[in-house]
């Protein structure tokens, strides 16, 4: 059975959750085969969990300069172990950074891309959902192999133990590869909560928390339930929590378990971010908003009684 | 410092946007079509730029012939000039055909320094900046939320899941942003009347030498074999407060397992 690449995305020693669903759905392709592209040492803390999720082998491409160097190092030692393992699919979070690899490799092989892939069957056939939620599209790259990247949170990891080989795969870089230097990297604090994109609960924020201070009362509720904090752009463009937990059009797709939209209208562009969670909750003072019209269980009210009272019932139910 | 800001009309994602029954693509004969929006960021950076250090601003377009409207606009902003890729034969064309043309028409104009939104609003698939940096060996700064310039040093701030990263580079480059790095401008009347009288460059294929049977319909890497709209939410159960809202949602939280 051909091997099925699956590009590992992992953070401070642990795999990110985005792998081991692609991973799991690697298993209906082909033989998942992990790629861990990063620095000495990236893959060794990473191979238990990635066999535990079923790759047979792990590929280590691993060279400091593959973190010096933004994107394009890992796009040619990606394409590289194509050319030398001739995989039947190869895939990748769909991150802002996963995105870049694909469009880069896509060029490099001179072969067909498609992004945001929710689904993979066997044949090649890929299912992504456009427009803000609204149009399922299902799609085919007919020039090369499967090339996707796979939107996190759309399906659910499953185990299936593996002892998986490592194979130190080298790494031929080009000067081009070397062009924009990475000279920081920076943290922004969200605690111990779970990242925005990958959580099985975000407790959203929007322009009816009204403040950054009241943003306490959703990170409260967002803590209570072991959820992720996200905002509305209303909120962040108000400064009342920073951009990088937009949820929307212009901010992060998330795709959780369960949604909390808690002072937010529920605009087009704050949909097309969240529509596909699969329960939708919505607190908010105005009955007319759209936000109602999508959610599983909507609260009219002031949410500033509602939310805090909440998180106190779900204390008290302990 | 001479800088192309690319430019992409899309349909108004404020508004019911669809794919046609015929051929898949996206249908503009019904759609209100815009510049996509990160894009107007761009174009304010490239204006902030050429204030501070001089040079022109070129605007590029890839697409219809109404995408005479969304270039008119965008040089109402203020860019000296624009490109308009325009031939029959793109219609069809996928994110790897269009970087080829792009590539070839970025080419011709040999800048310093390119400038495009992070993602448009219609595919959202991020890949064109550095699709574009593989084709030309640029350097590509993607993601930006800031962009500085030395002489021909950039360094942008990336935002990423966890935070952000400081990425530097020399010219040229192409740098993308997204919509946390400037307020753009509104166009002024002077630049309305200014945008009629600027020129714009059309260009066919066969202008900028790539052959046609690598773009459009024939030489697409990715075809679409079907499309449904998705059956609309339904509006769930919804309750009034009175006093009782916070314990009603945790009831319901706990009927799902949530809680």
């Amino acid at each position: 059975m051909a091997e099925v690449l699956v590009v590992v995305e992992s953070s401070g020693g642990t795999v990110k959750k985005v792998t081991l669903e692609m991973l799991t759905l690697a298993r209906s392709l082909g033989e998942p085969a992990a790629v861990v592209l990063g620095a000495p040492g990236t893959a060794a803390p990473l191979v238990d969990k990635l066999g535990e999720y079923g790759a047979t082998k792990v590929y280590a491409a691993e060279s400091a300069e593959i973190d010096e160097h933004l994107v394009a190092p890992k796009a040619t030692a990606l394409a590289q172990l194509v050319k030398t393992a001739s995989p039947a699919a190869v895939l990748i979070g769909s991150t802002q950074e996963g995105k870049e690899i694909a469009g880069r490799l896509a060029v490099k092989l001179d072969n067909g891309v498609l992004h945001d892939v929710v689904e993979l069957a066997a044949d090649g056939t890929a299912t992504q959902v456009v427009f803000a939620g609204s149009t399922i599209v299902k799609s085919k790259v007919t020039k090369g192999l499967p090339l996707v990247t796979v939107r996190p949170n759309s399906l659910t990891p499953s185990p299936a133990a593996a002892s998986p080989s490592v194979e130190q795969v080298e790494v031929t870089l080009a000067d081009t590869d070397k062009l924009a230097v990475v000279t920081k990297r920076v943290a922004e604090a969200k605690g111990a909560r779970p990242e925005l994109t990958e959580a099985s609960i975000v407790v959203s924020g929007g322009r009816g928390v009204a403040s950054a201070e009241n943003f306490k009362i959703i990170e409260e509720l967002a803590d209570l339930l072991g959820g992720a904090v996200g905002a509305s752009r209303a909120a962040t463009d108000s400064g009342f929590y920073p951009h990088a937990f937009q949820v929307g059009q212009t901010g992060k797709t998330v795709s959780p378990q369960l949604y909390i939209a808690v002072g937010i209208s529920g605009a087009i562009q704050h949909r097309a971010g969240m529509q596909t969670s699969k329960t939708i909750v919505a607190v908010n003072k105005d009955t007319e908003a759209p936000i109602f019209e999508l959610a599983d269980f909507g609260v009219v009210g002031d949410l500033n009684q509602v939310v805090p009272q909440a998180s106190e019932e779900i204390r008290k139910r302990r | 410092m001479k800088i192309v800001v690319l430019v992409k009309q899309v349909p108004d994602s404020g508004a019911e946007r669809n794919l046609r029954a015929d051929d898949n693509t996206v249908d503009r004969a019904s759609a209100n079509n815009v510049i996509n929006e990160m894009d107007e960021y761009a174009i304010e950076e490239a204006l902030r730029l050429q204030e501070a250090h001089g040079g022109e601003v070129t605007v590029l377009t890839m697409g219809p012939d109404r995408a005479t409207e969304s270039i008119r606009k965008a040089l109402s902003m203020g860019p000296d000039a624009a490109v308009h890729v325009l031939d029959d034969a793109l219609a069809g064309t996928d994110a790897l055909g269009t970087s080829r043309v792009l590539a070839a028409a970025i080419s011709a104009l040999s800048p310093d320094l390119v400038i495009s939104g992070a993602e448009s609003t219609d595919a959202r698939g991020q890949v064109m900046p550095h699709m574009l940096a593989e084709r030309l060996g640029f350097a590509a700064l993607t993601g930006a939320r800031k962009l500085t310039v030395e002489g021909s040093q950039l360094t942008v701030e990336r935002q990423t899941e966890e935070g952000y990263e400081v990425v530097t580079a020399a010219t040229p480059a192409i740098v993308s942003v997204w919509d946390t790095i400037n307020e753009p401008r509104y166009p002024s009347f002077k630049g309305i009347m200014a945008a009629k009288k600027k020129p714009v460059d059309t260009k066919s294929l066969a202008d900028l030498g790539v052959a046609a049977d690598q773009v459009g319909w024939a030489g697409a890497a990715t075809t679409v074999l079907s499309h449904s709209k998705r059956p609309p939410r339904s509006a769930g159960q919804k309750v009034a407060d009175s006093g009782e809202g916070g314990v009603a949602l945790v009831d319901y939280l706990s009927s799902e397992k949530f809680v």
